[in-house]
């Protein structure tokens, strides 16, 4: 039945507020930690942000009356206490697929972290989680690769991967980097990488650094007998330039190269994604940015979702955080966003601060990257949280190694496959880790220097982006 | 400098060269082999048995041993295979592979005989 126009001003909670709404399966559902402003009750809150992240305005206009306004709107379909926190509270909403374009991330974000964000009916909020309906997740082009297809073409099986990225970040030339980088390859690591702001700056020439990385990697290839390669970062300021970069890496037969997706902009890390497959290439993903995103316990976006996104946009390898080294990271929740990375289905489980069941289709997965002020003292630990499909990353725990970096290398080399030995073994890596890497220095020199140079060396501060599992 | 050790890896040295998972531990025992086959098995993964001139190590085909040992459990079985094969290839690599028919890759590929083994 037709309905009568009435200008005004009216609660969100009449329309966006639907306690019986039983969510379909067709629906993308996101849930938000919402803290309101004093005096606006949670239901309006919860309306409020469905209503401004869908159809609304903040007033009734005339041509809300030419729209099946009733199929269109997201509805706030649930509200949870947050445990231990008595300002904040969940809120589930729901959108109908009709709001979203099939296979934009773009689209689907810029409603929902988008004006809403601003909205000052609330005085915080942040994105916890999304729902992706199957339709969606098959829509996005996905990853380039994926896992099993990168462990095809690298013939690297039953074992984390080895990364570095070459420091200093900047101000190395083009040749002493590649110098750098052969040292690394050469002792044992699979990959190294470009630090994330490595693009061409005048002291390094984007092409200068891809020629002679490439070098590098060829003869370490031929010296070694194992296929390796180097993240070129093709990261730049203009999409022209970045396919440019690309365009040559994969002329002088580079395997991998990389990108920054929050800072380039999802459109174009989706450009690069889909390029990537047409043309063989490898994707490895940086998250600059991020902790501005995701860092702060009551506003932004969790890495959770910034991680399902870039599954979908695509990328072979992501950055994770690695819970033991210099940055930070909680375990649970970040076991819970690998997970996410990997498999094919994953459950909700909120002792992960997983909100939803999310059906990944046959969506290849990403492989979770580890890095970030680890040595190798944190081997054990790092084998056991993040199991085979992963790349582990020492920078300064390869390059400053006493003797080197292929002597770095070759001592994370060797005590990266002593733990997985172990673990295979039945052993409890993580307690015994000690005694399984002493063992493994006795046939490793470089592993026992190592082993005494960062004896002494850890991160022990507390994450300040915790999971809200208990009451305090 | 006295105490800084150099890396002996040389071009065309084929003692420099390496074969992926284990290439860089001791050979293992016999013991500590059985170990890795439990593994394997316990992961339910199909047991398989490839072989190669160190040479041509590169390559991503390397002689297939027979065939793989689909649903084969006894860890006796899958070493007394292994050992055929080095005995028949005397100067190659060997390695045992674990297919994950599930997840469509090997789920492990180890080296576990070197001919100066």
């Amino acid at each position: 039945m037709s309905k009568t126009y009435q200008a005004g001003v009216k609660d969100y909670r009449e329309n966006y507020w639907e306690p019986t709404y039983v969510p379909k399966e067709s629906d993308i559902l996101a849930v938000f930690k919402i803290v309101p402003q004093a005096g606006v009750p949670r239901e309006e809150a919860a309306a409020a942000v469905a209503a401004e992240s869908s159809t609304a305005t903040w007033t009734t206009v005339w041509t809300d009356l030419l729209t099946d306004l009733y199929y269109y709107k997201g509805r706030a379909y649930a509200i949870e206490d947050v445990p231990g926190d008595d300002e904040s509270f969940y809120a589930f909403i729901a959108y109908p697929m009709g709001l979203f374009e099939e296979g934009s991330i773009v689209n689907v974000f810029t409603s929902l972290v988008g004006n809403v964000f601003g909205f000052k009916a609330v005085r915080s909020l942040r994105l916890e989680d999304v729902r992706f309906p199957l339709w969606f997740v098959t829509t996005n082009p996905g990853p380039p690769h994926g896992i099993y297809v990168e462990r095809d073409k690298l013939n690297k099986y039953g074992r984390p991967m080895l990364g570095c990225t070459i420091k200093p970040k900047l101000g190395l030339s083009a040749k002493n980097y590649g110098r750098a980088v052969y040292e690394c390859l050469r002792g044992g690591l699979d990959f190294t990488k470009d630090d994330e702001n490595v693009n061409s700056q005048p002291f390094m020439r984007w092409r200068d650094r891809f020629a002679f990385c490439q070098e590098a990697i060829d003869k370490a290839e031929a010296e070694t007998g194992e296929f390796k390669g180097h993240y070129l970062n093709v990261t730049a300021a203009t999409v022209e330039d970045m396919f440019e970069r690309a365009e040559f890496a994969k002329e002088i037969g580079s395997k991998i190269i990389m990108s920054d997706y929050l800072t380039v902009g999802w459109a174009a890390h989706t450009s690069l994604s889909k390029w990537c497959r047409k043309n063989g290439l490898l994707l490895h993903v940086h998250r600059a940015m991020h902790g501005v995103i995701d860092r702060n316990p009551k506003h932004g976006i969790n890495f959770r979702v910034l991680t399902k996104m870039l599954r979908l946009m695509g990328g072979d390898h992501l950055h994770s955080g690695t819970v033991v080294g210099k940055l930070e990271g909680d375990r649970e929740a970040t076991i819970g966003w690998v997970n996410m990375m990997r498999e094919r289905y994953t459950k909700e489980d909120r002792s992960k601060g997983i909100f939803f069941d999310q059906d990944w289709g046959q969506m290849a997965g990403v492989l979770p990257v580890a890095s970030g002020g680890i040595h190798v003292w944190h081997m054990p630990a790092l084998v056991s949280i993040f199991g085979d499909d992963s790349v582990l990353q020492f920078g300064g725990g390869t390059i400053g190694h006493p003797w080197g970096n292929a002597a770095g290398a070759a001592a994370n080399r060797v005590a990266l496959e002593a733990c997985v030995q172990a673990r295979n073994e039945g052993r409890e890596i993580e307690k015994e880790g000690k005694d399984i890497l002493i063992k493994a220095a006795n046939s490793s020199p470089e592993l026992k220097i190592a082993m005494e140079t960062w004896k002494e060396i850890k991160f022990e501060f507390d994450t300040v982006d915790k999971l809200d599992v208990s009451h305090k | 400098m006295s105490d800084v050790q150099d890396y002996k890896s040389r071009l065309g040295d084929i003692s420099s060269k390496r074969f992926e998972t284990f290439s860089y531990l001791p050979q293992m025992t016999a013991d500590e082999l059985r170990k890795q086959v439990q593994y394997i098995i316990d992961q339910g993964w199909n047991p398989a048995v490839e072989h190669c001139e160190p040479e041509n190590a590169m390559k991503h085909y390397w002689y297939m041993w027979k065939l793989p040992m689909f649903g084969e459990t006894d860890i006796d079985r899958i070493l007394g295979e292994a050992e055929a094969c080095r005995q028949a290839n005397p100067k190659h690599l060997v390695k045992l592979i674990g297919y994950d028919n599930v997840r469509q890759t090997q789920g492990t590929a180890m080296l576990i005989f070197r001919p100066s083994a």
